[in-house]
């Protein structure tokens, strides 16, 4: 019995239930509807919330929980014997020899977590029918256990069903037995409706929390296979590890530095470009444009917020690398063909509109009084802007940059396009570097083991990368509030 | 007297001598060019957002034709039909390729032996049988009759058809010789070869032959993905928004889930895909690539942007409203219910879709949960696996075939359009229910 089919089988009991309760209000009234405390419907809404929230709330957590307890429940029930031929046809001469020795220890936790995932794979093939997928040699060892899983995955649907049914069931009988004019039935349904309100708020701070755990989990995984130091000031990196350990040339080195220097190499760019041109664009919409050149260019500047990165990225290889390689084979320069330059030049076009609209804000914040002042002494406009406004609103300016550049060191498409692959400390723009964000992304793309430190590593990256950006916007938004304060 | 006089004149005057003047002028030509440069600065942004349209439909326009040769081609039902069932499913697939090759030799006679007869075959798709197989489709009458049909030029032909190959490239460096050029240009001249609609662009998916590779899979897989995020989101950020702004004390938790609100708005895209993979994949075991999983990612991505432009709607909504209808003795949330939200709603709809469009444009955290497969056919639920417009560019600009540039540009087009329709709908909803209070 499929998840699909108990959902819709709870809604129907609700519906029926917001019948029944509202009829059943009705009737209790007598007639005189005015006799009870709230309106017939939310005696049916109140039948419908307690025949459906409960019997929801179990599906959810049961869909949430469905494989990772069935899988273990699998896993428990292999024998010794089954572990041991599976390992004979599918794990590597050294991991076997590790597993029969610990199969003669006797061991409880005989196999890693990523032989743990491989074997599982199989079962689920066979138990899915998809035994194409598997070696055929092992089909056999596992049918058991993939009959074990089937048998268990449907137990669990099954019990699923008549559980959600007696719970919808059973909240629809009580609820409506309970129905008299004396049921605050309205106070009832406002009560579970603000702790729903509640709850959906409060999954803000559970998707902060997953993303700090989360990343904190892998992290801790990771380093305690590389140390912390390593990581964070190694000079070498290259996360290609060994398969097998007899494999030369691939030791694996978390030096991650040279991310940290490429990528502050391309913010850098970025910002040279998104600075200057979106201040200035800022300070000419605000204190020259007139208001029909002001309306026309800021919704052109937001069609550059909205295109999507991935074109930047496209646009960048396409167009702009090609012509800055040529620029620089014209000056006698060796340009690199993904060359830090141009994925940063792209960046700043992207960030241009957010520089712009933030300064934009900033500037029209600072009072009309200072302008005023200004120009009654006799200054030109530019000497208003320059000497007047630019420093009233410099902290704001600063946040706004500051903004800015946490938007460039956190995207990803632009430069897993453009930029290299290749981690190289370097301050020279032509070369190519790579950035935190093009790792995490390479190494995670694609297949990958579930255990090894390539893996775990781009867990570390996305921490260091998750708290440089939060740190640059807390101190971004605490100068900009400084900021307001003061003119407010 | 006149020494009294003297610095009374006009030239002599600290604000009016020659050197003043100067200086005026020096400021005036200051002030000039600062103007400028904020012209300048428009000017630079303005023109990279026109090159990047420009460019992008420059190489995408060629992607809606495709170069065609026409051939007359004799369905043998003794190679088609082997099995003599005239039942379409029995039909041999792979021996449309074959009829194809030999409708081409029969067109060219002249083309002898093996290498000849091979760089014949290299003026066609080599996936042409397919499309003929499709023409043919379940219709067993067109079996053992002779018919004039259009078949996809390889990509190399198109290309130089095109122009996007140069054909006066000397010829060791270009993947068409001499010989099959001259091929080609007979056909032309004698009508056999033209640009037909690419309608395989809009109808299929994804394929390692430009030629056949198309965007509907992709289409559908952010069409279902969108669906997800826009179920969960939509909701969630409503209450969300209506708890923090109508009921919620003023007390540490509040603050707590604002100071959330806002971080999650300025955390990188990169780092929910990260949360997905460790969460959504690797701890719930929800199924790789699928629209369910990407879906739910982007939702948690865009919650705060629909949370705050929530907020601000329901903000605008004039406290008399509210008070008028406490004071009729509705509760609070009757008052919410029946007279804030819907008069907020426009303003939370025209914010969700601004949302929405950035989530149809997102790629970085659906490569992190492996929307990036390599999907041949539609997908047909929410988890099956699948790609995503974005997605699909990206694939498509790392493919090295010459044809897959004019396919990513085309493919951006179509996205842009996508995203043009949403906020354009934004804010035609916008100027209709506009209203000041």
């Amino acid at each position: 019995m499929s998840a699909s089919v108990t959902v819709a089988l709870i809604l129907l009991l609700s519906l029926i239930g917001f019948w029944m309760g509202r009829s059943r209000a009705v009737a209790v009234s007598g007639g005189r509807i005015a006799s009870l405390h709230s309106v017939p419907n939310y005696y049916g809404s109140f039948v419908a919330i307690w025949a459906g929230l409960p019997a929801l709330v179990l599906v959810l957590f049961w869909l949430a929980l469905k494989f990772p307890v069935t899988e273990a429940l699998v896993l428990a029930g292999l024998d010794v014997d089954t572990i041991r031929a599976w390992g004979q046809q599918m794990l590597p001469p050294q991991d076997l020899a590790q597993l029969m020795e610990r199969l003669a220890a006797g061991g409880s936790d005989l196999l890693s977590d990523n032989q743990k995932q491989l074997l599982l794979i199989n079962i689920r093939n066979i138990a899915a029918g998809q035994s194409q997928y598997v070696n055929p040699d092992v089909l056999g060892i596992l049918k058991p256990a993939a009959a074990h899983y089937s048998t268990l995955l449907s137990l669990a649907n099954w019990s699923l069903f008549a559980i959600s049914a007696v719970l919808a069931v059973g909240g629809l009988v009580y609820t409506r037995a309970r129905i008299s004019p004396d049921l605050r039935a309205r106070n009832g349904v406002e009560k579970v409706v603000n702790a729903l309100l509640i709850v959906c708020s409060l999954i803000a701070i559970f998707t902060t929390l997953g993303i700090v755990l989360s990343l904190l989990f892998e992290s801790v995984r990771f380093f305690a296979r590389v140390s912390p130091v390593e990581f964070l000031f190694g000079t070498h990196w290259s996360p290609q590890t060994a398969l097998r350990a007899d494999q030369a040339g691939s030791s694996g080195a978390f030096g991650a530095v040279p991310l940290f220097s490429g990528t502050l190499l391309i913010a850098v760019v970025a910002m040279m470009v998104a600075g200057p041109v979106g201040l200035l664009s800022a300070i000419y919409l605000s204190e020259y444009a007139p208001r029909g050149v002001r309306n026309t260019v800021k919704p052109v500047l937001e069609i550059l917020a909205g295109i999507p990165t991935v074109v930047y990225g496209f646009f960048a290889i396409l167009t702009v690398a090609p012509v800055i390689r040529d620029v620089g084979s014209l000056l006698g320069l060796s340009v690199s063909s993904n060359s830090a330059l141009a994925a940063g030049v792209v960046m700043g076009v992207m960030i241009v509109p957010f520089v712009s609209s933030l300064s934009d804000d900033v500037i029209n914040a600072v009072p009309q009084s200072l302008r005023d002042g200004s120009l009654g002494l006799g200054a030109t406009r530019s000497e208003t802007v320059r000497q007047v406004i630019l420093p009233a609103a410099l902290p704001g300016i600063v946040g706004a940059f500051l903004l800015a550049i946490s938007r460039a060191i956190g995207e990803t498409m632009i430069v897993v396009m453009a930029a290299g692959m290749a981690a190289k400390i370097t301050a020279n723009p032509l070369e190519a570097v790579t950035t935190v964000t093009v790792q995490i992304a390479a190494l995670l793309v694609g297949d990958q083991e579930f255990d090894s430190a390539k893996t775990l590593s781009a867990f570390a990256l996305g921490l260091v990368l998750f708290f440089a950006t939060l740190l640059l916007n807390v101190v971004a938004l605490r100068v900009v509030q400084k900021y307001r304060e003061k003119y407010d | 007297m006149t020494e009294i006089a003297a610095p009374m004149t006009a030239t002599h005057s600290f604000h009016t001598s020659v050197e003043a003047e100067k200086r005026l002028r020096a400021r005036y030509a200051a002030e000039q060019r600062f103007k400028i440069y904020g012209i300048l600065a428009i000017a630079v942004a303005c023109l990279m957002l026109v090159v990047l349209l420009f460019t992008i439909t420059r190489e995408g326009m060629t992607a809606f034709w495709q170069t065609a040769i026409r051939l007359e081609v004799t369905i043998d039902p003794a190679k088609i039909d082997p099995k003599g069932t005239r039942n379409p499913a029995d039909f041999d697939r792979a021996a449309f390729q074959d009829v194809i090759h030999e409708a081409l030799y029969t067109r060219f006679p002249q083309a002898e032996g093996r290498i000849a007869r091979k760089e014949l075959r290299g003026l066609i798709s080599p996936v042409a049988g397919v499309f003929l197989a499709k023409e043919v489709g379940d219709d067993a009458a067109m079996l053992g009759r002779t018919i004039q049909v259009w078949i996809p030029a390889s990509d190399a032909i198109n290309q130089i058809e095109k122009g996007r190959i140069d054909r006066n490239e000397e010829e060791a460096n270009r993947p068409i010789n001499d010989r099959q050029l001259a091929w080609f240009d007979q056909l032309k001249k004698d009508g056999d070869s033209g640009p037909i609609f690419n309608s395989t662009f809009f109808t299929s998916s994804d394929s390692n032959y430009p030629e056949l590779a198309g965007l509907f899979g992709a289409v559908v897989g952010s069409v279902l993905t969108l669906i997800v995020t826009l179920s969960l989101a939509l909701p969630i950020g409503i209450a969300t928004a209506v708890y923090l702004e109508e009921f919620a004390p003023k007390n540490r938790l509040t603050d707590l889930i604002e100071v959330n609100i806002n971080n999650l708005a300025a955390v990188p895209s990169i780092v929910f895909g990260l949360l997905g993979l460790a969460v959504f994949l690797q701890f719930f075991g929800l199924p790789r690539s699928s629209p369910l999983v990407g879906g739910m990612v982007i939702a948690l991505m865009s919650l705060p942007t629909i949370i705050i432009s929530a907020r601000a709607a329901l903000k605008a909504v004039p406290p008399s409203i509210r008070e008028a209808a406490l004071g009729m003795g509705a509760s609070r949330l009757q008052t919410v219910a029946h007279h804030v939200l819907p008069l907020a709603m426009p303003g939370i709809l025209t914010g969700t879709i601004i949302a929405m469009a950035h989530a149809l444009g997102e790629t970085a955290p659906l490569l992190m949960v492996g929307m990036n497969a390599f999907v041949t056919s539609a997908p047909s639920g929410f988890l099956d696996s699948a790609s995503v417009l974005p997605v699909q560019v990206y694939i498509w600009a790392d493919a090295p075939e010459r044809g897959f540039v004019e396919l990513t540009s085309a493919a951006i087009m179509v996205l842009l359009v996508f995203l043009v329709a949403m906020n354009g709908t934004a804010i035609w909803l916008r100027k209709k229910f506009e209203r000041r209070w």
